[in-house]
């Protein structure tokens, strides 16, 4: 019989159905007996990635990085392509697929989070190379489906200085590591301490992403499990604006003006085009 | 047999009459080889073939065309498309913008719903008009349990700009007079004669064609999934081609909040 090979999960079958599952073991942890029990949801959702239960100070930064990601907003841009899906009455599912796809951007989105934990492990802590790596621009890979990053990641490519709330979480974030028996917020303590720096190298403030960054990396994560748990912890938001929207109707949403450059106007449309 | 043990005797195969590939000799498709006797076939017959298993005459596959070709927007404020450009402002991939606008297009108020809804409601009709039933009295019973008619009236506009160029292909092809379009029409007269006020949007015409074609409601459904793709990439590439994060926007004062008023969190579950 063919087989699905897996570290993460263990089924034991009832014995009269052996397709239905007796006791499900996550990790080495049962996860109906003890998990379900014992567990919060952000321990759960750490052992699932990491593979380890995670310390009360891992825990706590996963939670408050979760926060500070459930809801950028009705004017993200994930946000709003959920909308977009909820004020037509579209199906659940594909107001959160449009949040996904948009969401996965370089433009922030989970690509930009996946680039951003890559320059941590390029750089770590070391300032010179950060600099080095922030003066450079991205090279366009014209055999990548990702369009090329125009901003360094981590960054925000039209903000001014940097944020409240990034300020805020950061400070908090950073915080939690502090006074600990196991330091356990390295990079963010870090990063609180050189943002002045990075900023002036990038030429640009330091946005939500790279905080979240230093965190997932101080929290264990690899590049691709940020890039994934960026895109799960960002779905709350938009699932409830989408959820808003279709109860506000599409006569309360957004429609804007559009300004055709190139209109061949009534009279002349059979054979008009981008030519005209 | 069900339960487990139905499931036992499904493990590891698939039974199927639609298709399979025979890596590096061959490809069947419904029961026809591929590359030979479906050779001949241009994509969107192929798509149609996919669905309902049946061949359409050259005059009704020009039809078809101009269904999808009228039915493609290559605008980004339509909230499908929307999706699709601002996966591109976003610079996510060009594949998950437009996967995730066609998911959207499934909607109540355009797209999907009112498309399965008008075709099933036509073919419905038509059978029980065949057997004596009284047109207007179906409208009617239909707009009072169901609150309108799929395929009737328009989110944006009154009007459809779509009917007049989609008929003018249809007669050209000498398809005016299939009953279910003939119906349709009659349905529209009813709903403007009514207080209702509806015109027949471009989902009406394309469902009542779709029928006289022998699509059922489901395969007319299936065959409009990709209808409005073609307008999909220009909205996408549009905005990718601009500087990151220019389409729509939104500054903090577009948001006019409608909730409580400040108040602080006091938490009543314990920390971790």
């Amino acid at each position: 019989m063919e087989t699905i090979h897996t570290r993460i999960w263990q089924e034991e079958a009832e014995p009269d159905n052996s397709f239905a599952a007796a006791t499900c073991h996550c990790h080495g942890y049962d996860v109906y007996g003890d998990l379900l029990v014992h567990a919060s949801w952000i321990e759960y959702l750490f052992l699932l990635f990491r593979g380890e239960a995670p310390s009360t100070q891992q825990a706590r930064l996963l939670e408050g990085l979760a926060i500070a990601l459930a809801n950028p907003g009705p004017r993200d841009a994930a946000v709003h392509a959920a909308m977009c899906g909820g004020v037509g009455g579209s199906t659940s599912a594909s107001c959160l697929m449009a949040a996904l796809a948009v969401g996965a951007g370089a433009s922030g989105g989970a690509r930009e989070m996946r680039l951003a934990m890559e320059d941590w492990l390029a750089c770590g802590t070391d300032l010179a190379l950060w600099q080095t790596g922030l003066a450079a621009n991205p090279v366009a890979d014209p055999a990548d489906v990702w369009p090329a990053p125009g901003h360094p990641a981590g960054f925000d490519p039209h903000g001014v200085r940097c944020a409240t709330p990034v300020r805020q979480t950061l400070a908090y974030l950073a915080g939690l590591g502090y006074g600990t028996a196991q330091d356990c917020a390295p990079s963010l303590a870090w990063l609180q301490a050189n943002r002045a720096s990075l900023e002036s190298a990038a030429g640009l403030p330091l946005a939500m992403h790279g905080v979240a960054a230093a965190a997932l990396r101080d929290l264990g994560f690899s590049p691709a499990q940020g890039e994934m748990l960026h895109l799960l912890l960002r779905l709350p938001g938009a699932a409830v604006h989408a959820l808003e929207q279709k109860d506000y109707g599409h006569k309360n949403f957004p429609f804007f003006r559009i300004e055709l450059e190139n209109d061949p106007g009534p009279a002349n449309t059979s054979h008009a085009g981008d030519a005209a | 047999m069900n339960g487990p043990q139905l499931l036992e005797e499904h493990i590891g195969r698939l039974v199927t009459r639609m298709g399979a590939i025979f890596p590096g000799e061959r490809a069947v498709f419904r029961g026809q080889d591929l590359f030979t006797s479906l050779g001949d076939l241009d994509w969107l017959e192929l798509y149609a073939f996919s669905i309902t298993g049946r061949r359409y005459t050259p005059q009704q596959m020009r039809v078809l065309h101009v269904i999808w070709t009228h039915t493609s927007y290559p605008d980004a404020r339509l909230w499908n498309n929307r999706v699709a450009a601002l996966a591109g402002t976003a610079r996510s991939t060009g594949s998950l913008g437009i996967a995730a606008a066609l998911a959207v297009s499934e909607a109540q108020i355009y797209g999907g719903v009112p498309q399965l809804r008008c075709c099933e409601f036509l073919t419905r009709a038509k059978i029980m008009v065949d057997e004596g039933a009284d047109l207007e009295a179906l409208v009617h019973t239909e707009l009072k349990e169901k609150r309108g008619i799929g395929g009737y009236g328009r989110p944006i506009v009154p009007t459809d700009e779509r009917i007049a160029p989609t008929m003018a292909i249809v007669r050209e092809q000498g398809l005016e007079n299939g009953p279910h379009l003939k119906l349709a029409f009659e349905v529209e007269r009813i709903l403007l004669e009514g207080r209702w006020r509806m015109h027949m949007n471009i989902v009406g015409l394309d469902a009542a064609i779709c029928a006289d074609f022998g699509m059922s409601p489901r395969e007319f459904n299936y065959f409009f999934i990709p209808v409005f793709l073609a307008g999909m990439p220009p909205c996408y590439l549009d905005a990718a081609e601009k500087p990151e994060g220019l389409l729509f926007p939104l500054p903090c004062r577009v948001m006019l909040y409608e909730g409580v008023s400040h108040r602080p969190w006091r938490s009543k579950t314990p920390n971790i």
